[in-house]
């Protein structure tokens, strides 16, 4: 058996694809972050008790009424986006004049609710999602054993990061999107609603974190605090980006993953504080961060 | 440059009037005067929770109201004392005084550490890099060999004050515990009312006007960042000693938020605002404590109400009754 660096291959691949599985919800999350921040310039708090929603709307789907994981993929995303649509219609939309400070102390709260209703209904012990059959077992790949259902994760991140990517930045839709993000009053004096636009960004960011959260449903435990010490983490990455491009979001989500992923092999002490390290020293270096413009 | 210091102070002298207001006094005076009274009429170590929070929530105000800067991460602080405090007086056998010290001046250099980072961004980014960095000290409160991970530091010895006062005694720790927050609630008043907090709320209020007045911002910015730090350190210390207690609730994200909600309940940028949520929410804290969950959910919705319908919190809207800063 070869080693490399003094680790064995399967050690050091098997944790590679950790990393990469950890990026793909790095990116999904910080991706609908960065969306949201685009086009109403708050930060919402609450995205990750918006993902964990989405695991458990996909398990309540399962369980209650026979929704297969297929089937949770498209509907999840959707009932969670409308309930973020909801949010912001009745609260959110109040705030637009404020500090946007105040977004964050208004989605902090959501989040709190959220969480505190499905620790009230469900305990914290977490249940159980089981992976569809079509992506149960695995593939040897002769250097390493390849889950089945892992591998489509980070499939599906990628296509549904390029997807929104290719939206905001190649489509007519996009482009006004971009528009209203730089001067919103002169894109509705052509004749766009952009309150609507803007109520539906964010659906369509929350609809991210639920996508994420369905993705994660079948590998972590579905339970009320899966979404709140991740998108601390998430936070991080998004300093460490910057919110100015999608592309960006998308490539650091992706990147500090792998980066993570490293550390465990490396030093596994170090590994759930590298991201914070590799944050202190971006603030040093490059303080807008590293896809950000300057504020 | 002097000419441009003079217009802005009588501007801001316009808006309160020079010396201590004496309603202010007055305030102060019955306030300390309930405070001496209360622990024979109410449990001392529920007052006492009050007061650490207190001054915890006063610090975050220092910071939050008068130098615009909200962090979200001010648990590192508190936490980080209480546990430098704990580990000090148990495991060292410091006096209490000591220990006290040295959980504050360990705040004070992790406020320092990561003041000058954070104060790089600004806004909604510096909550993100400070909850961030706050999270960095949980994980290695978490990981740490001296910390005593999900246990924390148990069965912190109180002591002797100065090695001749024991504080065993509720009451006893209480009247030192009033001491050491009333002084500290005086130090915030002092600071917020010097020339240094009058820049800060210049600051505050447009930054690149002061700027181009010559101020140094960042240095004001990482001045108050260090005071809030040291301050909320003085608030984790006292509580380590008087719970005798240091856990990792004391480092974690649902703490700094806790000291948020209290000082926007309270009133961002009012005097007296902070005391007030942190008396209203350990209260809650303590009459819910039995329904579990519902204590998160209470607290979001109460976040979710302040921010929407609320925003000068309980005392902001008694200064405008009044027509007086409080």
């Amino acid at each position: 058996m070869f080693e490399l660096l003094g680790i064995p291959p399967q050690a050091l691949f098997g944790q590679l694809l950790l990393g990469l599985i950890n990026g793909s919800f790095y990116a999904l999350l910080s991706l609908g972050l960065a969306v949201i921040f685009g086009l109403l310039n708050i930060i919402n708090f609450s995205h990750g008790a918006q993902y964990m929603m989405g695991a458990f709307v996909a398990w309540m789907g399962l369980t209650y009424l026979g929704i297969p994981y297929w089937g949770a993929l498209i509907v999840v995303p959707l009932v969670v986006g409308a309930t973020g649509v909801v949010i912001e219609r009745l609260m959110i939309s109040r705030l637009y004049h404020l500090d946007h400070l105040y977004g964050l102390l208004l989605t902090f709260g959501l989040a709190l609710i959220i969480q505190g209703l499905f620790r009230n209904g469900f305990g914290v012990s977490g249940l159980p999602y089981s992976i569809p059959s079509q992506l149960s077992g695995g593939t040897n790949l002769g250097f390493m054993f390849l889950p089945n259902y892992r591998a489509w994760v980070v499939v599906a991140s990628l296509l549904v990061c390029f997807g929104t990517w290719f939206a905001i930045e190649r489509t007519r839709l996009g482009a006004y999107l971009r528009a209203a993000t730089e001067n919103p009053t002169l894109v509705g004096a052509f004749g766009i609603n952009v309150p609507r636009m803007i109520t539906l960004t964010y659906g369509f960011g929350v609809a991210l974190a639920a996508f994420a959260g369905v993705l994660a449903a079948p590998i972590y435990s579905v339970n009320p605090n899966m979404g709140a010490d991740l998108i601390i983490v998430v936070f991080a990455v998004v300093v460490i980006g910057g919110m100015g491009s999608i592309l960006g979001a998308i490539l650091t989500g992706f990147g500090l993953g792998i980066v993570e992923g490293l550390t465990k092999v490396f030093y596994p002490e170090a590994s759930s504080v590298a991201i914070f390290v590799i944050m202190a020293i971006v603030l040093l270096v490059k303080p807008a961060g590293l896809f950000g413009r300057t504020a | 440059m002097s000419v441009t210091t003079e217009t802005t102070y009588s501007s801001a002298s316009q808006a309160m009037p020079i010396g201590t207001p004496r309603h202010h006094i007055i305030i102060f005076a019955v306030l300390l005067g309930l405070l001496l009274i209360a622990p024979f009429l109410l449990y001392p170590v529920f007052i006492m929770k009050i007061l650490c929070f207190a001054l915890f929530a006063s610090a975050l105000n220092l910071l939050l109201g008068f130098g615009g800067l909200l962090s979200f991460g001010h648990a590192a602080f508190f936490g980080s004392a209480s546990y430098v405090t704990a580990h000090a007086a148990k495991v060292w056998g410091l006096t209490p005084e000591v220990s006290i010290l040295l959980g504050t001046g360990s705040a004070a250099i992790l406020g320092l550490l990561i003041g000058a980072l954070a104060i790089r961004r600004q806004g909604i980014y510096f909550a993100m890099v400070t909850l961030a960095f706050a999270q960095m000290v949980f994980f290695f409160a978490l990981q740490a060999p001296f910390t005593g991970g999900e246990d924390g530091i148990q069965a912190v010895p109180r002591g002797n004050l100065f090695g001749v006062l024991s504080l065993a005694d509720d009451r006893t720790l209480y009247f030192v515990v009033l001491a050491i927050v009333f002084g500290g609630l005086l130090a915030i008043y002092r600071i917020i009312h010097s020339p240094f907090g009058q820049v800060l709320k210049a600051i505050r209020d447009n930054e690149p006007r002061s700027i181009s007045l010559g101020y140094k911002v960042n240095r004001y910015k990482l001045a108050v960042f260090v005071m809030s730090a040291a301050l909320a350190g003085l608030a984790g210390s006292t509580k380590s000693l008087v719970f005798q207690l240091a856990s990792l609730t004391d480092v974690y994200w649902t703490m700094s938020g806790e000291v948020v909600l209290m000082t926007l309940l309270g009133g961002m940028g009012t005097i007296f605002g902070p005391f007030v949520g942190a008396a209203v929410i350990v209260t809650m804290q303590n009459y819910f404590a039995s329904f579990g969950a519902w204590v998160t959910i209470l607290q979001g919705t109460i976040f979710v109400i302040s921010v929407l319908l609320f925003r000068e919190g309980i005392v902001g809207v008694l200064s405008k009754w009044i027509k007086k800063p409080l």
